[in-house]
């Protein structure tokens, strides 16, 4: 059964909605974030299943740190838009700014339109589906997790990455130092079905080329002067 | 025949030891503590206790708070300390997580916080400290949701003092399986961290992260912002700016797992001129008492602790002067001693070091993972030389005897609170550390750079 709880940011405190979430929620299911106008870190921090829509634009930090909730922002997203997700799922069905995913470790993130620079910088286990494009120094330093994206890829992406993987659709304009292009195998393909399939996006699995670490990085080299 | 001995002021055995590895392996130096040359200091201060002009408290019979509150500002939860002594913060991967548990046990039982490092909360460390601080780090390495609401204060570190602009780095040696697992990393890689943020770019975004910080504590628990010491002045007030409970400033003296030597020792400014710089931005925003100013970065002895707070810090925090009270630098360690950490007999490793390549005394070698008293490793057999009894039993001595004198310089000064030291208690030994302090050279009204 569904328990709906509405609030209307021009009138309600972000803190209330914020207590509410954290604090309040009850046997609430679902609740409703009506003219957001931007705000920064709403609905961030929560811990329980609850499917919160934002009805509007976000500012920063939209459903950062998020922890089994499912936050459906119904317009576009600020910087650090599911920073730090620990699980749940994160929708941008708009565009998202600078350091979409940014540090995230589980969890889904989609965006169904572009996002700006440094998309899924510093991931470090989650999932990230771009309907759009993606900025430059995308997935910089990125630990673990994936990065789905169906249109381009801007600069140096995937620069110092670890063990993450990039699979992108379009052209990239750059890879980052120690990224390379790598084979697609079955499982490449079957995850990338899978992402695509959950961001509920269709393309072609077999469109997407894969980009991971070389892995020349993770030792100090003597001999690699200034190339990095 | 005389043997010409004229030894090179520009060219001496350092600068010569530096060349010789530099040409031979065409590396640069990695090592861990802090600065080890001569810099202006608190050493170079001296207190004017009470006489005929003021009035002395008698030193075992009046009281002489020593109670200390961070995090006034915002937060609806301060923290209330029983000494204005913190221990910094340090990482468990530079350190094992013996360690952690030892400082944690120490400092509850010294009524003080302790702060986690880059590399996440323990277990070890969050069930022993009472109080602790989290650090929310430009890696974000194991940085947890559930942490930030389990700590009781946040910490976001954009600098450290000996290597201010520079992101963590730890060897691959020190990289185990729990440290990787922690980390999010390949067991056994060299990790650079990150020196930006990966979310926010500057003070307004900072403002705004540390908005997000409050939200989801439900304005509950202190912001500290920590800054290495550089534009200090600058930068406290934009920490303020941002919406700060608490400042955190580490001079250049202060420690690290594993710098390049270059940083260590040529980037940042002394911890003298840092918390003069600091204070001085908080008076300027009229915000003394209402945002904390915590300093660190060399701080050893309760004349230390006494002498920042007379220059206006509200507390300070304790790294190195912490890992030499759990033995770092020792001849030995302690093998057998009881549940309450003390007896056992010491255990000689003075080989340890020179397997190294060093002995007691002259050690930095933290970055090797073969710590030879077990407190900055992770190697399973070096870690079991520090048991958190004893390493708890020697830092909570350590803590007190601070703790003690600095009530006992306070109450000499006539104070009844150690928080109510006064830069009018110092005078400078030195032209250099008058003008960082801002205090007189001895003997004199006259302070460098102030016009009467």
């Amino acid at each position: 059964m569904t328990v709906l709880a509405t609030f209307d940011l021009s009138r309600t405190p972000l803190r209330e909605v914020n207590r509410f979430l954290h604090r309040e929620l009850g046997d609430t299911t679902h609740v409703r974030i009506e003219q957001p106008d931007g705000a920064h870190s709403i609905a961030v921090g929560l811990d329980a299943p609850v499917h919160v829509d934002v009805d509007g634009h976000a500012g920063y930090y939209a459903a950062g740190m998020n922890k089994h909730a499912t936050v459906v922002i119904h317009g576009n997203a600020g910087p650090g838009v599911a920073e730090n997700m620990m699980s749940g799922t994160v929708r941008v069905q708009g565009f998202a700014s600078v350091a979409a995913g940014a540090s995230a470790r589980g969890g889904l993130l989609v965006v169904e339109g572009d996002c700006g620079l440094r998309c899924g910088i510093s991931l470090k286990g989650g999932d990230i589906v771009v309907g759009g494009s993606v900025g430059s120094f995308s997935m910089f330093m990125a630990q673990a997790g994936r990065l789905v994206v169906c249109g381009d890829a801007g600069d140096a992406l995937g620069d110092s990455l670890y063990e993450a993987v990039i699979y992108v659709r379009g052209e990239v304009k750059s890879l980052g130092a120690d990224a390379r292009f790598e084979p697609m195998t079955d499982a490449d393909f079957a995850a990338v079905a899978g992402l695509l399939a959950q961001a509920g996006l269709k393309h072609d699995p077999r469109g997407f080329k894969r980009i991971a670490s070389a892995r020349s990085l993770y030792h100090w080299n003597v001999d690699a002067n200034q190339e990095y | 025949m005389t043997i010409q001995r004229e030894e090179s002021w520009g060219y001496d055995r350092r600068i010569l030891d530096y060349i010789r590895h530099a040409s031979a392996t065409g590396l640069y130096e990695i090592r861990g503590l802090g600065a080890k040359r001569k810099l202006p200091h608190f050493d170079d201060l001296v207190f004017l206790a009470a006489s005929l002009s003021r009035y002395p408290l008698e030193g075992y019979r009046e009281r002489c708070s020593t109670k200390t509150v961070l995090g006034t500002r915002f937060a609806t939860k301060p923290i209330e300390l029983a000494i204005p002594i913190t221990i910094a913060g340090m990482s468990f991967g530079s350190l094992s997580a013996n360690v952690k548990d030892a400082l944690g046990r120490a400092a509850t039982e010294a009524g003080t916080s302790t702060t986690t490092g880059d590399g996440g909360m323990t277990e070890e460390e969050r069930g022993a400290s009472k109080t602790l601080v989290y650090q929310c780090l430009p890696s974000r390495y194991g940085f947890d949701p559930d942490h930030v609401r389990r700590a009781d204060a946040i910490e976001v570190v954009i600098g450290q003092g000996a290597k201010p602009g520079g992101g963590g780095m730890l060897l691959g040696q020190k990289v185990n399986p729990r440290v990787a697992a922690m980390r999010t990393l390949p067991q056994g890689v060299d990790q650079r961290s990150a020196c930006r943020h990966p979310d926010w770019t500057g003070p307004d975004d900072l403002a705004i992260k540390i908005r997000e910080l409050r939200e989801i504590t439900d304005w509950e628990k202190p912001i500290y912002v920590k800054v290495g010491a550089t534009r200090t002045f600058h930068d406290v007030k934009l920490a303020v700016h941002a919406g700060a409970d608490v400042v955190v400033v580490d001079g250049m003296q202060g420690g690290t797992a594993a710098t390049q030597t270059v940083f260590i020792e040529h980037v940042g400014i002394p911890t003298l001129a840092a918390v003069r710089q600091a204070v001085d931005a908080l008076e300027d925003l009229n915000m003394t008492g209402q945002v904390q100013l915590i300093v660190s970065g060399g701080i050893r002895t309760g004349a230390d602790v006494a002498k920042a707070l007379a220059m206006g810090a509200d507390a300070v925090s304790i790294g190195q002067g912490v890992l030499m009270a759990l033995g770092c630098n020792s001849e030995s360690w302690i093998r057998g001693a009881g549940a309450d950490g003390s007896g056992g007999e010491h255990v000689d490793c003075t080989a340890d070091y020179a397997a190294l390549g060093t002995a007691p005394g002259f050690c930095h070698h933290c970055h090797t993972g073969r710590c030879p008293v077990g407190v900055t490793t992770q190697d399973a057999v070096l870690e079991r030389r520090l048991q958190p009894p004893v390493g708890a039993r020697r830092v909570r001595n350590y803590l007190k005897t601070m703790a003690m004198e600095v009530s006992t310089i306070a109450r000499a000064c006539g104070k009844q609170d150690v928080h109510h030291l006064e830069r009018e208690d110092l005078a400078a030994l030195t032209v250099e550390a008058a003008a960082m302090a801002g205090v007189p050279l001895a003997g004199t009204d006259w302070v460098p750079g102030r016009r009467p």
